[in-house]
């Protein structure tokens, strides 16, 4: 991986403190996350645009949403495990239920932390946040994604919740991809067995899809980094021209991308799945990359869980 | 004078159609939504700057019911005052009524769907930080309940307000010393309220929160320092204006029988005469 490449985290400070320079009612709140979140220099050159309040994630939710029902768009940043636990009933109530137009960026997300530990994990937010009406939820792949979707978040007026890893993850998109809210992107065709991913694991399924390829399996890969709006038309078509699905997402086995994929497919086209995940335990300590290694979130395993899907 | 007695004539007919409206939905929380009556006829009649023919106007003052149970107090004022029509009090309590139990945005005049304890003051601290970012000079005001002070979250907004030194930020307290289990010091301690907000770096003002006179000198006085949030708390009793029903933790959410209901218009009735009769 080269070093030039900026975790998403960095993408969506560089990309938001762009456009909060060209419009005054963009805020960044965080939660003595500006280090973690990156966000240094947003502090530094829009101080007016920047509120500090100290750990207290319940709180910092709870003022994002009162900024934002003044007219503004309020994005609440720090990591991912706390802001969706911690403050999950600001989310759900002062957010979601209220409406107010705030987007909860959660860094750090999935296992980005390794080994600290179970505390600093968020496995379960796909889960809770997609439940609250009118919360969208985003987990995007790579550095360029992160920065087309802030662009996208900082013009929008609905709440959402956007989840990213904390460490550099490769390449999966360039400069020029485009991307429809609400859609997935397809990254390879095939019509053998369908791949579906959302956040770090794109890429993993990625490289799956271009080696299955490499054997004669045509599996097609698709980025699902909208969890909420989800584009059920393309996993409907998936089901129908594939009819084998195998999901791969940093987050449990239950409440997440794989489930959203079953709810569809078992309603519309059932097919045999494959859910990779985390499962109901909690997780070993190790790296990330470890992590995804030994719970079969790379291409190794997911090329095998293919082929057993399969043969 | 003459101010006083309308306020208080207010808070009387508010107080009639509360209980109305919690008799005709067999629900509510009537202690609670009795208690804060006068504060709100304070706000809304007197004090806040409001626009019932322009609720979203950008200049107004703000309201947030933190204790969002109180919500047909609430309602109420809200219906007297012109943000919605009187009739639609009555669909309260029925089958896909606009009005939910607690507050929300569907309703004209209200700022935040609340109901869940311990948020207010939080949405509070954001709207008068924002206000303070973009040079408005709205004051925003955050009702909450004395058992709602159970909840810490309210202790983080409190430390961002002073911080922050949130003049233009109004937290009311309806101190009527009761929550749903029994009295607040014995179902778990609160005190010494007044230090804690201090602590915070608030200016801190004792009220009577029956008393209309002391309520809209207190409240239009703010900010009291500058620089400084104000907590006012308002010494009130549940389920005030009707004898049976005061300081009484089982009227938490009681609804009245008909009965009750005449004998409490027929109590609040002869206090609207005794106010008539006032010098």
């Amino acid at each position: 991986m080269s070093d030039s490449i900026i975790p998403c985290r960095t993408s969506f400070t560089n990309t938001i403190l762009e456009e909060a320079k060209k419009n005054k009612h963009i805020f960044v709140v965080t939660t003595d996350s500006r280090s973690s979140v990156t966000l240094e220099n947003f502090a530094n050159e829009l101080p007016d645009q920047f509120i500090e309040l100290g750990i207290a994630e319940q709180n910092a939710v709870g003022v994002s949403a009162g900024i934002a029902l003044c007219g503004n768009n309020v994005f609440v940043c720090g990591p991912a495990s706390f802001y969706a636990a911690r403050s999950l009933e600001q989310v759900k109530v002062d957010v979601a239920y209220t409406n107010a137009n705030v987007k909860i960026v959660g860094v750090s997300g999935g296992v980005s932390y390794g080994a600290l530990g179970s505390t600093h994990h968020s496995l379960h937010d796909i889960s809770v946040m997609r439940t609250f009406p009118g919360l969208q939820v985003f987990l995007p792949a790579d550095r360029f994604q992160t920065e087309k979707l802030t662009r996208h978040l900082a013009h929008s007026y609905e709440p959402a919740y956007i989840r990213m890893g904390r460490n550099s993850v490769p390449d999966v998109y360039n400069s020029n991809d485009v991307f429809t809210p609400g859609k997935a992107k397809t990254l390879l065709n095939g019509n053998d067995i369908s791949i579906i991913a959302c956040g770090e694991t794109v890429f993993h399924a990625l490289e799956a899809g271009k080696q299955l390829k490499n054997e004669g399996i045509n599996a097609r890969v698709i980025d699902m980094y909208s969890l909420k709006p989800i584009d059920s038309e393309t996993i409907i078509k998936a089901a129908l021209e594939t009819n084998h699905i195998v999901t791969v997402e940093e987050h449990s086995i239950y409440g997440g991308l794989g489930s959203i994929v079953a709810e569809i497919v078992s309603q519309h086209h059932p097919v045999k799945m494959k859910i990779l995940g985390i499962p109901d335990e909690n997780v070993i300590n190790a790296k990330p990359l470890e992590i995804f290694d030994y719970y079969g979130l790379t291409a190794k395993n997911i090329i095998s869980a293919a082929k057993e899907l399969l043969f | 004078m003459e101010e006083s007695k309308r306020l208080k004539r207010e808070a009387i007919g508010i107080r009639k159609r509360t209980l109305e409206i919690i008799f005709n939905a067999s629900g509510g929380h009537t202690g609670g939504a009795l208690s804060s009556v006068d504060i709100l006829v304070a706000l809304y009649f007197n004090v806040m700057k409001i626009d019932p023919g322009n609720p979203d106007d950008p200049k107004r003052d703000r309201f947030i019911m933190s204790k969002g149970h109180s919500v047909e107090s609430y309602f109420s004022i809200l219906a007297r005052r012109g943000f919605i029509p009187d009739n639609l009090l009555d669909t309260y309590g029925k089958f896909d009524s606009v009005l939910s139990g607690h507050p929300t945005r569907k309703v004209p005049g209200i700022e935040l769907n609340s109901g869940a304890l311990g948020h207010g003051l939080s949405v509070g601290v954001g709207m008068a930080l924002a206000a303070k970012r973009q040079g408005k000079d709205f004051r925003t005001f955050v009702l909450m309940g004395d058992g709602e002070q159970g909840e810490g979250s309210i202790m983080e907004a409190a430390a961002a307000a002073g911080h922050y030194n949130l003049d233009n930020l109004i937290a009311i307290i309806d101190r009527n010393n009761l929550q749903i289990s029994g009295n607040t010091e014995e179902v778990m301690s609160i005190e010494d309220l007044g230090k804690k907000y201090e602590a915070c770096g608030w200016k801190v003002i004792e009220a009577d929160g029956h008393n209309m006179k002391e309520l809209t000198h207190t409240l239009s006085g703010t900010p009291v320092k500058k620089g400084k949030p104000t907590c006012i708390i308002a010494h009130t009793i549940k389920g005030k204006g009707v004898s049976f029903i005061e300081n009484n933790i089982s009227w938490h959410h009681k609804v009245p029988t008909a009965q009750q209901l005449t004998d409490a218009t027929k109590e609040l009735n002869l206090k609207k005469e005794i106010i008539d009769n006032e010098r």
